[in-house]
């Protein structure tokens, strides 16, 4: 797919707009549907078009796979990070009141957060087991 | 209305199981399980479950197909076929569908309010939400206050997922002498 004019012209247009609607997956799943999850997933998938139709060692140059092996451990240590967080302000684990002076307010950010640990690691999980499988295939050939 | 749409989808993802099980070019295959999903993620959407069809929408039918497809590029794009009568693994297939079925009677009905399903924590979660977390989602506040500790959990799970692909896929290649042809390819993939 390297060659061809309209899927490289196509996906360099598309791309911005994924990850653009990635974050708002993530940052609006307090009031539709989605979440950390979905948009994690989403961003990976972006890459892994540009990984598509650019090849696998353009995208890894933007994005190396210790970047993204990092990012799907980091996403675990941001969640329980909070828990941490808010125990050592006296609540219990991932009590989230205890983020902001209303409880509401706290809930708000604990879970923005740990939701925010959910789409690093999916994205970093989806984005390396993406490079193990494209990279061993393309050896293989 | 709802329920020609439902029927409508059940009938395409039945027809789509079928070919599934038909085709016999690998790269077919996949295509059709991307379309399964997102017919599934159509059938979610159709039961409000919205953030439900969103996760398979974009797992199903979008990273795993690309996933599938690496992995096509793998073992190739015929399936072997099958050495041997297909009479057990049916017979097999079959009674423990039944048993499956059987189980289900005694199941409360499908989508009924008064299911004990319905009023273990549900009540509490959907009246206080508002009041405690107060955000409008509550799928957001469910999963990610309510139970938390499980949503930690999964994530842990999704990182496990990683690391022993990490272990069967990446651990290999270092193992062994680079060879000549190989070392660049792997001096680059760090």
């Amino acid at each position: 797919m390297r060659d061809d004019f309209i899927v490289r012209v196509g996906a360099r247009i598309v791309t911005p707009f994924i990850v653009t609607f990635a974050l708002y997956v993530h940052f609006h799943g307090d009031f539709g549907p989605g979440g950390g999850f979905q948009a994690g997933v989403i961003l990976a998938a972006a890459f892994a078009l540009l990984a598509l139709v650019y090849g696998l060692e353009a995208v890894q140059r933007v994005l190396p796979p210790w970047f993204v092996r990092g990012c799907a451990a980091l996403g675990v240590l941001i969640f329980a990070g909070v828990g941490v967080v808010t125990m050592l302000l006296g609540h219990s684990y991932l009590g989230y009141n205890a983020l902001a002076h209303d409880p509401k307010h706290g809930q708000h950010y604990g879970i923005l957060l740990v939701e925010l640990g959910v789409l690093v690691t999916v994205f970093g999980v989806m984005t390396t087991i993406f490079y193990l499988f494209a990279g061993r295939a393309g050896r293989g050939e | 209305m709802i329920t020609v749409v439902g029927i409508v989808l059940f009938t395409l993802l039945g027809a789509t199981a079928l070919a599934l099980v038909r085709v016999r070019n690998l790269f077919a295959v996949v295509m059709l399980a991307g379309v399964y999903s997102l017919l599934s993620a159509g059938l979610f959407t159709v039961m409000d479950a919205v953030d439900v069809a969103f996760t398979e929408a974009a797992v199903g039918a979008g990273i795993s197909t690309v996933l599938f497809l690496g992995a096509l590029a793998l073992v190739g794009h015929r399936e072997a076929q099958p050495s041997h009568r297909p009479i057990l693994p049916l017979a097999v297939v079959a009674v423990t569908g039944a048993t499956l079925v059987y189980g289900t009677m005694d199941l409360p009905g499908f989508g009924d309010p008064a299911n004990p399903v319905h009023h273990h924590v549900a009540d509490h979660y959907l009246e206080e939400s508002s009041r405690e977390i107060g955000i409008p989602n509550v799928v957001t506040s469910v999963l990610a206050s309510y139970r938390g500790y499980d949503t930690m959990g999964e994530t842990t799970v999704v990182f496990a997922a990683a690391v022993g692909v990490m272990l069967l896929l990446a651990g290999r290649r270092r193992k062994p002498a680079p060879e000549p042809d190989e070392a660049p390819a792997a001096a680059a993939d760090r």
